[in-house]
């Protein structure tokens, strides 16, 4: 079952539909002692990186979510917090990943933010399990992972080439909203909850 | 690449959808949710929810139908139409919407796009623009076309862009409504004015008319009502052949 982490920084309403049309079973993580009750855990996130961040740790949840052995997603602004540090608030983050979270140069010539679907290139990771390659998935965000060969999991290319999607053990992130990303979304939620530690 | 959006617009009036040919004489086109729906499925990119009479009328947007479009919908979807305060916006955020789109009350408060990226976020924030030209300028017009301002379109579109508008929905009412295509001068103006993403409104008859507004301005998304909800324009055939005419699309 998964659990989701509720600490007030998204919009968890469609991610729970999303679940619910996959008849995946979830509850919400609100204390410490909730992620022992849940094999997966999602950690949701839109919004200003640096107000989730406050708000995380509010809940005292952030020492006890690095701890976890168990397979743990954060999508959008939950992959964010993952990493070390993000410019939107300059915010340190949770330091999962040695990786930094950055704005979009807009001297690139792209408009920002980054919105609507783009196509990734995903490295046969078990989260992509039968997902063709260049799959688009919904993207809405200004704020981006620096690529890293290491955690790369899934690449996507505005102006820059950045992570779509990133896993350092247990912890995995994507960028891109699959609660909103049609099939290939809704399909990446189950290969998550199909995931071993 | 990121892909051009084709975004069906449902205009909702007492949970039915509707469409007026230049916001008038209004039209029964079907069930809101059901449409959501049937439009996924044919690769709509994203919809378009506005409550047309809802600033008229003074009605907030209904709750509930979010929540039914939410559970069955997956893609993205935004709301619009009576949003006046964040309380409002966040009820809508919670019950499922991406974005809202304000039109006339960021008019009346242009505060209020700083409140609401403040709160949730740019990407939540489309500012939804009303165009008509009056005596040779762009003026921005409210209620649906039915009350011009002082704004010049430019001009407000600028205002709207540093206050924190994460998006753009241009609807040209000369345009809207004649099947004439989109106002292809206009929004080519504007994208290269600003630096988030622009939906075209206004003028969708053919396919040629998206071709048009995809080869000759830098819009991201164009958005279209009666085309699609009469079934003159499959979306699974529009985006065949904006791709055969190199126009990045998801299909």
């Amino acid at each position: 079952m998964i659990g989701i982490v509720n600490y007030g920084a998204g919009n968890i309403f469609s991610l729970t539909s999303a679940l619910e049309r996959q008849h995946l079973n979830y509850g919400m993580v609100n204390t410490e002692a909730d992620l022992d009750k849940y094999t997966h855990i999602i950690i949701p996130g839109v919004g200003h990186a640096g107000a989730a961040m406050k708000k995380l740790e509010q809940t005292g949840l952030v020492g006890p979510i690095k701890a976890l052995k168990k397979p743990v997603l954060g999508i959008c602004v939950g992959m964010q917090l993952l990493t070390d540090h993000s410019e939107e608030g300059d915010a340190r983050l949770m330091g999962i990943f040695p990786l930094k979270t950055r704005l979009f140069d807009k001297n690139q010539g792209i408009k920002i933010p980054h919105m609507g679907w783009n196509n990734i290139e995903h490295k046969n990771n078990p989260l992509f399990d039968g997902v063709a390659n260049e799959t688009q998935f919904y993207f809405v965000h200004s704020y981006f992972i620096e690529y890293n060969p290491i955690f790369d999991i899934a690449t996507a290319n505005y102006g820059t080439p950045f992570s779509a999607a990133i896993q350092k053990d247990n912890f995995y992130g994507v960028q891109f909203h699959p609660e909103k990303s049609g099939t290939a979304g809704e399909l990446l939620l189950k290969n998550f909850s199909t995931l071993t530690p | 690449m990121l892909s051009k959006r084709i975004i069906p617009c449902l205009d909702v009036k007492d949970g039915r959808t509707v469409k007026g040919v230049n916001f008038v004489d209004l039209k029964d086109a079907g069930d809101p949710v059901e449409l959501a729906w049937q439009y996924a499925q044919q690769g709509a990119d994203e919809l378009v929810f506005l409550d047309i009479t809802a600033t008229h009328e003074r009605r907030k947007t209904m709750i509930e139908m979010v929540k039914s479009v939410a559970r069955q919908l997956n893609i993205p979807f935004t709301i619009g139409g009576g949003i006046t305060t964040i309380q409002d916006a966040e009820a809508l955020l919670n019950a499922g919407a991406d974005k809202i789109s304000i039109n006339s009350a960021a008019v009346k408060n242009p505060a209020l796009i700083e409140e609401l990226a403040n709160a949730f976020g740019v990407q939540f924030v489309v500012v939804a623009v009303d165009t008509k030209l009056v005596e040779g300028k762009n003026r921005v017009h409210l209620n649906g076309g039915r009350l011009i301002t002082e704004l010049e379109t430019e001009d407000w579109i600028r205002q709207a862009e540093n206050r924190g508008a994460g998006e753009i929905l241009l609807t040209s009412m000369d345009h809207d409504g004649t099947k004439q295509g989109f106002d292809c001068g206009l929004l080519n103006t504007i994208t290269q004015m600003i630096n988030i993403p622009v939906i075209a409104s206004g003028g969708a008859g053919t396919v040629e008319h998206f071709i048009e507004v995809f080869e000759k301005t830098g819009v991201d998304a164009a958005l279209a009502a009666s085309v699609f909800h009469f079934g003159e324009i499959p979306i699974p055939d529009l985006k065949q052949k904006l791709k055969y005419h190199n126009i990045p699309v998801r299909l």
